[in-house]
């Protein structure tokens, strides 16, 4: 499914949602559940350090296509992430680069995103753009090399 | 005038409003305090009748504005119990007050080898500042720890002073842990051996009946903002003999005598360290702030926030899941404390949905987190509109909280 498909059919799951409290149970369940990065990357090196809450990140590159597992010490924000993983793990860099993931205003979910939080959710996005941009730049130099 | 915390309500209009349907409880006093009517109003005065610049104008609205902002420091310098009103230095905010004296007095008296006392337990304002001057100075920045239950350790305190020590900076309340440093005893300690104290008062003004002289602090510093005065009003009070010693700050108008190319002499005090046009709209709202307070009774106040604040730990300990960050019995203003094992960026987060504002996260002072091993605390911090039935309301989220995270 492309990024698109993937966001519309998170929108739709959370329109069954009556409140931000069934909004919240469901990323608190969602957090707790999933297992979410290999404990060898629970490092510093792989962490991203938010005034509030911290996220780990890592990212692998295979035939042009990233692939991510995360996770951090809040439930909430690890909740976010699933989300975030779900829309963009196994896309290609360009898709990921241009991505503006709109679903998370949709759902409800803003203010997680805004500055004040400080929750490493902002520093999580960014990175991913970076790993995109840094294995989009890479593929097409090789390309264009003769 | 008895202390009707209905009737004070009124005077606050931000406090009537309701956050995602639910009213607004405001618990989020030591980030910055709402401002009563009688501020704002006086902001929007003085720009529809005397706005001017000051100190220089010979027309009436200088003069008008002038008396006004002089009359400003005045009613500071009693509400700290200075000596003098030129002992009152106006900055943007206490971080630059400290930032002033760390600067002028770096320069002036630290060389290498020399030695900065601070405490364990400051906000990263009274930390950076004199990090910053150690460093270019080549002096040590050392640090008074405290015990577990936030209380400054009197005897390391005792061995950190010594003959290269020039300064000792500490905070009169700590803005994490709400405890209240016995600074006049730790003051009279310094002065044994001839070194100057610094108090960052910030959360200690809008508690406490602060009194500079008795307390016998070198230099205490605040901002109107957490006082229910405007943004953008900081308070230097420096002691006449020390400010006299301190060079100038920043440079520009306002702050000097004669101005050649070979060279400047600089005014008198308190010109001598406030360089540019000062806020004056700003100021002037401080002084509806100090009237309102004054009217209100800083001993009313601090007595209806002590029984608040021992309601308010009542009730939480009540809930076993709370575990208080910090428990000096003698305390002012702030409670931090975790809920379980949830972490206090998810609490924060069902707390705002619920209409409450805390703050959540280390309270910018690292430091502190780091000694007790944790991410960050739920911080509620009390104004003197807060009531028990808010404090009520509050229990009764944590429990909420509670429950959702099960």
């Amino acid at each position: 499914m492309s990024i698109q498909e993937i966001e519309e059919q998170i929108v739709n799951e959370f329109g069954q949602f009556d409140d931000w409290l069934d909004r919240y149970n469901y990323l608190i369940e969602t957090g707790r559940t999933l297992p979410m990065i290999d404990p060898k990357y629970k490092t510093d090196s792989y962490l991203i350090s938010g005034c509030q809450s911290r996220v780990w990140l890592y990212a692998h590159h295979e035939d042009d296509k990233l692939y991510f597992t995360a996770d951090s010490d809040a439930v909430i924000t690890k909740g976010i992430i699933s989300l975030l993983i779900r829309v963009l793990d196994g896309q290609s860099t360009e898709d990921i680069l241009q991505a503006r993931l709109g679903f998370v205003d949709q759902i409800g979910l803003k203010e997680h995103l805004s500055p004040t939080r400080a929750n490493g959710l902002v520093s999580m996005i960014k990175q991913i753009k970076l790993y995109a941009l840094a294995y989009h730049t890479k593929n097409r130099q090789r390309k264009d090399q003769p | 005038m008895s202390f009707d915390v209905e009737q004070i309500r009124a005077d606050f209009p931000i406090l009537h409003q309701q956050v995602y349907h639910k009213p607004l409880v405001y618990l989020d006093n030591a980030a910055t305090t709402q401002k009563p009517l009688a501020v704002i109003d006086a902001l929007r005065d003085y720009y529809t009748t005397i706005n001017s610049n000051i100190h220089r104008g010979v027309h009436y609205l200088s003069q008008q504005a002038t008396l006004a902002f002089e009359e400003t420091r005045q009613l500071v310098s009693e509400y700290v119990h200075a000596r003098h009103g030129y002992e009152i230095i106006f900055t943007k905010g206490a971080t630059e007050s400290i930032n002033l004296v760390a600067s002028s007095f770096g320069r002036e008296f630290v060389k290498p080898g020399d030695e900065i006392v601070i405490s364990a337990m400051e906000h990263h304002a009274n930390i950076l500042p004199w990090q910053l001057m150690c460093a270019e100075k080549g002096a040590t920045l050392r640090i008074i720890p405290f015990h577990v239950n936030g209380e400054l350790i009197q005897e390391a305190y005792r061995d950190l002073l010594n003959d290269k020590t020039r300064l000792v900076a500490i905070t009169h309340v700590s803005n994490a842990l709400g405890t209240i440093n016995p600074v006049r005893e730790m003051i009279a300690l310094a002065h044994e051996h001839g070194i100057p104290v610094l108090v960052d008062g910030a959360q200690a003004v809008p508690h406490l009946p602060v009194d500079v002289t008795e307390m016998d602090c070198d230099f205490y510093c605040f901002s109107a903002h957490k006082m229910y005065g405007p943004m953008g009003v900081g308070v230097l009070y420096g002691r006449e003999e020390w400010l006299n010693k301190l060079p100038p700050y920043q440079s520009g108008g306002e702050m000097i005598r004669t101005v050649t190319f070979e060279k400047s002499t600089f005014g008198e005090l308190p010109f001598k360290f406030e360089a540019g046009t000062p806020n004056v709209a700003d100021i002037l709202g401080f002084r509806e702030t100090l009237l309102y307070l004054d009217r209100l009774g800083i001993d009313q106040i601090a007595s209806h926030e002590e029984s608040l604040m021992r309601y308010t730990l009542d009730q939480l300990r009540t809930i076993p899941e709370v575990r208080l960050v910090g428990d000096s019995p003698h305390r002012a203003g702030v409670i931090s404390f975790l809920i379980g094992d949830v972490h206090p960026y998810d609490a924060g987060a069902v707390l705002d949905k619920l209409g409450f504002a805390v703050r959540t996260g280390h309270h910018c002072a690292q430091p502190i987190m780091d000694i007790y091993g944790i991410p960050g605390t739920i911080r509620i911090s009390l104004g003197l509109y807060n009531t028990r039935d808010e404090v009520d309301s509050f229990t009764r989220a944590v429990k909420r909280v509670i429950e959702m995270f099960r």
